[in-house]
């Protein structure tokens, strides 16, 4: 027990900064998620050949990918790309990006593939009628997506979208090779400091238990709430 | 762009991915039987060993997997008495450590797949059979494990996929396989976009091939 004390003498402090660097983490690479969403879901959606194909390529390529190699092509390739970009702007020093933005940018877009698959399945199966009502109405093409499909769109999507948070957050632990201090690459630390890898990779594994459930507890609530009425 | 590197890793990143498609195939068919181990002790009446089998797939689906790797690949070399046992031979070995976490894994998932899959069998179904005289025994080997086996090849296909992509994190305990070929390749030559696309390639294609295998045997054994 004395290995978990906050402080100097333990790991205690550590690893609870780790955990919500875990969350931080998640949630942020969660956010780029929805934003990647946002973009090829309408795209797969589309009738032009052109743009299904593009978003079709993004969720077959990225979810048939490991994450694990998606994770090393941003941390060996980011930089030389973001090197690349600032040379034509006449920036020729080193760069280095954050570890947190290279890994929650990684995963935010494998999590992306993940969301848009659910909206699209989510949006595909919202009665037509739904569409033509909102017509009827006469709001315009804003007011028909926000207010009428978007809530409903929701309401089935929460259920499948709990899932990809918690593929996310499991998937976060990968970016410990990057070396971004999240609870993965703590215990990693401390085990290798203690030599004892049995309690720390056990501990973090009860971490991350105990962050699943809790968000479950979480998503519950949110689906309870978005399915009032029904 | 590099062609030349891409055209002389090929075979490298070939030879690796056969080593991917072993420890898959060999994690597979182990979890499958624990898999189907768990499913039915989760239809167990018994509380305890109901709960037994809960708790397993709670906390193997509830971790990630690379956790479970470095527990047992660093965690369970720790105990003196293991290091003493016929076992360490095996756990000494981070291939078998790899493929131990990978089949634990998978039959957590696959038992849920499973259970999920007996559960929707209809009852009218196992009346039949015993209307028929057949012996639970038999019912239950005859009837209910083909109709679960059918009902669950969608999800189990997904599975195949999520495990093979899982099995890149082999590469995390000194396993050679196609993401630790592409990760050394890349750090060697610091061309990760090319590499990326040879192994990312690879990769695809084996999830083609999977996809449509079980596709195929979905079609095979349809009801009608």
């Amino acid at each position: 027990m004395e290995l978990l004390a906050f402080g100097k003498t333990g790991w205690g402090d550590e690893l609870f900064i780790a955990t919500l660097m875990t969350i931080a983490v998640s949630i942020t690479a969660m956010i780029i998620g929805f934003f990647f969403a946002l973009i090829f879901t309408p795209l797969k959606l589309s009738k032009n050949k052109f743009f299904n194909f593009i978003g079709n390529s993004y969720t077959t390529v990225i979810r048939g990918v490991p994450e694990l190699l998606v994770i090393y092509l941003f941390f060996f390739g980011g930089t030389g790309a973001v090197m690349y970009v600032a040379s034509i702007f006449g920036y020729n020093e080193y760069i280095e990006i954050n570890a947190f933005i290279t890994g929650a940018f990684a995963i935010g877009i494998i999590s992306g593939a993940y969301s848009t698959e659910v909206f699209r399945g989510a949006i595909q199966s919202i009665d037509k009628g739904q569409f033509e009502a909102a017509k009827t109405l006469g709001l315009n093409k804003f007011g028909q997506f926000f207010k009428i499909i978007l809530p409903q769109t929701l309401r089935l999507a929460i259920p499948n979208l709990s899932n990809v948070w918690q593929i996310t957050l499991k998937d976060t632990s990968l970016i410990s090779v990057t070396g971004l201090v999240e609870i993965m690459r703590q215990s990693y630390i401390a085990a290798g400091s203690t030599r004892d890898p049995l309690f720390f990779y056990s501990f973090a594994a009860v971490l991350y238990l105990l962050l699943t459930f809790l968000s479950m507890k979480i998503i519950n609530r949110l689906e309870l709430k978005y399915s009032r009425g029904y | 762009m590099d062609l030349e590197l891409m055209i002389n890793s090929l075979p490298k990143l070939l030879s690796a991915a056969l080593i991917t498609l072993k420890l898959l195939s060999v994690s597979l068919i182990i979890g499958l039987f624990i898999g189907l181990l768990f499913a039915i002790l989760r239809l167990n009446k018994n509380i305890f060993v109901n709960k037994f089998a809960y708790v397993y797939s709670y906390v193997f689906r509830g971790t990630p997997l690379l956790v479970q790797i470095f527990i047992i690949y660093f965690g369970l070399g720790q105990i003196e008495y293991l290091r003493s046992t016929f076992l360490w031979v095996i756990l000494k070995e981070p291939y078998w450590c790899a493929i131990i976490a990978f089949a634990l894994n998978t039959g957590a998932y696959t038992s849920e797949i499973l259970r999920s899959a007996f559960q929707t069998i209809k009852p009218g179904i196992i009346e039949a059979g015993r209307s028929l005289g057949i012996s639970s025994k038999i019912i239950f080997y005859k009837i209910q494990i083909p109709i679960a086996i059918r009902q669950s090849l969608p999800a189990y296909g997904n599975e195949i996929i999520l495990m093979m992509k899982g099995t890149s994190l082999a590469s995390t305990v000194t396993i050679m396989d196609l993401t630790g070929v592409a990760k050394y390749i890349i750090s060697t030559t610091f061309k990760p976009i090319e590499v990326f696309i040879v192994a990312g390639s690879i990769y695809l294609f084996m999830t083609f091939i999977i996809h449509n295998v079980i596709k195929f045997l979905e079609k095979k054994y349809s009801f009608n």
